[in-house]
């Protein structure tokens, strides 16, 4: 199913995936190094890794691609920061899981729940004035859902932000 | 103060159990520590304590800015770092300008903040700050010790940090109940910073690239920066130059990587470059930087700097690679490294006519000012030059003085050129120069400032005094903030505004008044016997010169415009606002 146009026309983030000490402030300064550069973090996803002290960032962000280059050696710079990898457009395996909240009454949902079932979202709450439904998967497949699911009386939406690991033996 | 107020007393630790601080201080005797500078402060008195056992000598500032600036020139002029200590608060965000000079300038420092109980922070509790949070942009890296065991191991990783790789400051902010509290933990040796790695040798097959660009160049230019000082990559550069047959400039920090009399050595480039320096730059068929970072005073118009030339940039930091602008070569490594193991792959670069055309240059270009029409800077500092034969440490500060003793005193060797080049930060000099004589007291060290920067960290005159600091300060004293006047005449019609520093003290008095030595010259006749006078003297001088009000640098490349561009004489006709950042 192609996706509805306001995702299309939505400026393609480029993401980046992290490998870092596990200390306070490191997520300051990680920050601060897209921030100085007027970059916009879009999502930003910290968890602990396979390794103990060591934690997983995977970055989307957004702005001018030349200063991509700059931000991850800055990125990389960083003592914390053990690698810094662009993974924009590789063969990385990515998700993401959504959360949507629809007020809508009990009578009307056949649409809703028909839309929940082709993009596999699964309903998490069910009450007489909303229900919630829980997706996953990639970015692009959530954004056209809830395009499908705006005019259905979605009033919230909470996003994991997107997280992804390389495949084979390559490094994340 | 109420350093202590708002938690239940601590009890002291048993006589057996070292305090944090003790262990602190002895960590920092073991990395080889000698002086601290520092001002001290309520969140830091634990840490002051223990300096009264320790063989360190603590020097007292009279303002923290002043502590970082002399550390860093303490670091700067002896390749060691530069240790300071101050308390929690203000105290701390006072060396928050001294950090950046350092994080600009590549310098080692070691900035010791004293905080608040760790129950208190977050709390807006007393003379609290969250100097780890103020200070993320202007630091290599720090730290906030939440554990009195982490103490040997913060240090360790603090000294080998500011040092290593390219070198800068590092922070590390220490509450005061874990500087009080007890600490049982032993001295590290092993670093464990898998996110931190410092290039040495270059690759072979970056070397070998280089070889054969350098192989084809006829008009090579060698353009030399701070990394080369830093590195004491002096003597391995002048080997390449003089194998290539190739002119070297260099940086305002690069200042003396390589010997400025040298035949080779056309000085420094960019916006007050020398001209010759610069037409070799506008001419030159390739340019391979050592330790330099295509900053905007040296590029001017990015487009058109050096368009059709090869670009080689050798660094320590990968960073800086593809930065400004994208080289045709990069090699990762240690200055000093890559040019010795470059020299045996180079060959003489068939470039005679082209060091002809350069001497060309030098010889219609020289650095000139008028010797009629009062008592002028340039006069005082060309007569520094040769009267100490260029044997002394100058330290300058920021400003018209800083461009001309760039200019007119020609460096002959790494560590003999100090000044606040990246931030340019007014009120470095004077520090720097106290610093520098810590470091080196067999030299001579000469602080060149202006009126307007002197006057805002002069209040070291007591630490100078105190400690008989013998450096000799030559105050170039215009009563403006002359270089900004001067911008404000050649590109803003002469409308004036916030420059005029009517209200300056008598500055002779005033060093009497903290005890220094105070000399005036007023005649262009006075000079070498006034610099005689402030060299014989046994302890610090300030050596005030008071020089004709209105006065410009030239040559001059207006901000942002190319090169070529570059104005050589006093222009006649009103000039267009430069496009370029300050």
């Amino acid at each position: 199913m192609a996706a509805p146009e306001a995702a299309q026309r939505r400026r393609r983030p480029h993401t980046l995936s992290l490998f870092v000490a596990n200390k306070p402030g490191v997520l300051v300064r990680v920050a601060l190094v897209f921030a100085r550069r007027n970059y916009n973090i879009e999502s930003l996803v910290v968890s602990p890794a396979a390794r103990g002290d060591f934690s997983r960032m995977t970055v989307t962000c957004s702005g001018d691609p030349a200063t991509l280059e700059q931000i991850i050696k800055q990125l990389t710079k960083l003592v914390d920061v053990v690698h810094a990898t662009d993974h924009t457009g590789d063969a990385s395996y990515e998700t993401e899981v959504a959360l949507v909240k629809i007020v809508q009454p009990m009578d009307r949902r056949t649409e809703t729940l028909q839309i929940a079932e082709h993009y596999g979202a699964k309903v998490v709450d069910y009450g007489p004035e909303s229900l919630i439904l829980r997706a996953y998967g990639g970015s692009e497949k959530l954004d056209a859902m809830i395009e499908l699911l705006r005019p259905k009386g979605l009033t919230d939406l909470v996003r994991s932000g997107k997280i992804l690991m390389a495949r084979g033996l390559q490094e994340t | 103060m109420s350093a202590a107020s708002s938690a239940a007393p601590p009890t002291p630790p048993p006589a057996a159990t070292p305090t944090g601080a003790e262990v602190l201080i002895r960590c920092l005797a073991r990395e080889g520590v000698r002086r601290i500078f520092g001002l001290s402060g309520g969140a830091a008195i634990p840490i002051f304590d223990a300096l009264v056992d320790s063989q360190i000598e603590l020097v007292l500032v009279r303002h923290e800015q002043g502590a970082t600036h002399i550390a860093d020139g303490y670091a700067r002029a002896s390749g060691r770092p530069g240790v300071v200590l101050v308390t929690s608060g203000p105290g701390a965000t006072n060396t928050v300008t001294g950090l950046l000079t350092a994080h600009m300038d590549s310098a080692p420092l070691i900035v010791i903040s004293g905080q608040t109980i760790r129950p208190n922070l977050g709390t807006d509790a007393f003379q609290e700050a969250d100097v780890t949070g103020i200070t993320y942009p202007v630091v290599k890296h720090s730290y906030l010790v939440n554990d009195a065991a982490e103490i040997p191991r913060i240090v360790r990783e603090a000294f080998h940090i500011a040092t290593t790789g390219r070198p800068g400051p590092v922070l590390v902010d220490i509450p005061k109940d874990v500087s009080q509290g007890p600490c049982s933990a032993n001295f590290v040796d092993a670093l464990d910073l898998p996110g931190y790695q410092t290039p040495g040798r270059a690759a072979p097959e970056a070397l070998s690239a280089a070889a054969a660009l350098l192989a084809k160049a006829r008009q090579p230019v060698l353009y030399i920066g701070h990394g080369a000082v830093i590195s004491g990559a002096g003597k391995a550069v002048m080997a390449l130059a003089k194998q290539m047959r190739a002119p070297i400039v260099n940086t305002l920090l690069g200042k003396g990587a390589a010997d400025e009399t040298h035949p080779l050595h056309l000085g420094m480039l960019g916006m007050h470059g020398t001209a010759y320096a610069n037409r070799a730059v506008t001419h030159c068929d390739l340019i391979m930087a050592v330790g330099a970072r295509w900053d905007d005073r040296i590029t001017g118009k990015l487009d058109e700097f050096c368009k059709d030339a090869v670009k080689i940039h050798v660094d320590v930091d990968p960073a800086e690679f593809n930065k400004v602008l994208r080289p045709n070569l990069c090699i990762l490594g240690d200055a000093k490294l890559v040019c010795e193991e470059l020299l045996p792959l180079v060959q003489p670069c068939n470039s005679e006519e082209w060091l002809e055309q350069c001497d060309k240059w030098r010889q219609k270009y020289p650095l000139r000012y008028p010797k009629r029409g009062g008592l002028r800077a340039q006069h005082v500092l060309d007569r520094l030059d040769a009267i100490t034969g260029g044997r002394s440490i100058i330290t300058a500060d920021v400003g018209q003085h800083q461009m001309w003793a760039a200019q007119f005193c020609r460096t002959r060797e790494g560590r003999r050129w100090i000044t606040s080049g990246g931030a340019g930060t007014m009120g470095f000099g004077f520090p720097a120069a106290i610093g520098a004589k810590f470091a080196r007291p067999e030299e001579e060290v000469w602080a060149v400032v202006g009126d307007g920067g002197f006057q805002m960290t002069l209040a070291e005159l007591a630490t100078a005094r105190v400690h008989n600091v013998a450096v000799k300060v030559l105050l170039i004293n215009n009563n403006y903030l002359g270089m900004v006047r001067q911008w404000q005449e050649m590109f803003f019609e002469n409308r004036l505004s916030g420059v005029d520093l009517e209200g300056n003290p008598d500055f002779v008095k005033l060093a009497e008044a903290y005890g220094v030595k105070g000399l005036r010259i007023r005649r262009p006749a006075d000079v070498d016997r006034k610099i005689e006078e402030a060299r014989s003297w046994p302890g610090p001088v300030l050596l005030v010169a008071e020089v004709v009000k209105e006065d410009n640098v030239f040559p001059m490349i207006p901000a942002g415009a190319p090169i070529a561009n570059m104005i050589i004489e006093p222009p006649r006709t009103p000039l267009e606002k430069p496009s370029g950042s300050t």
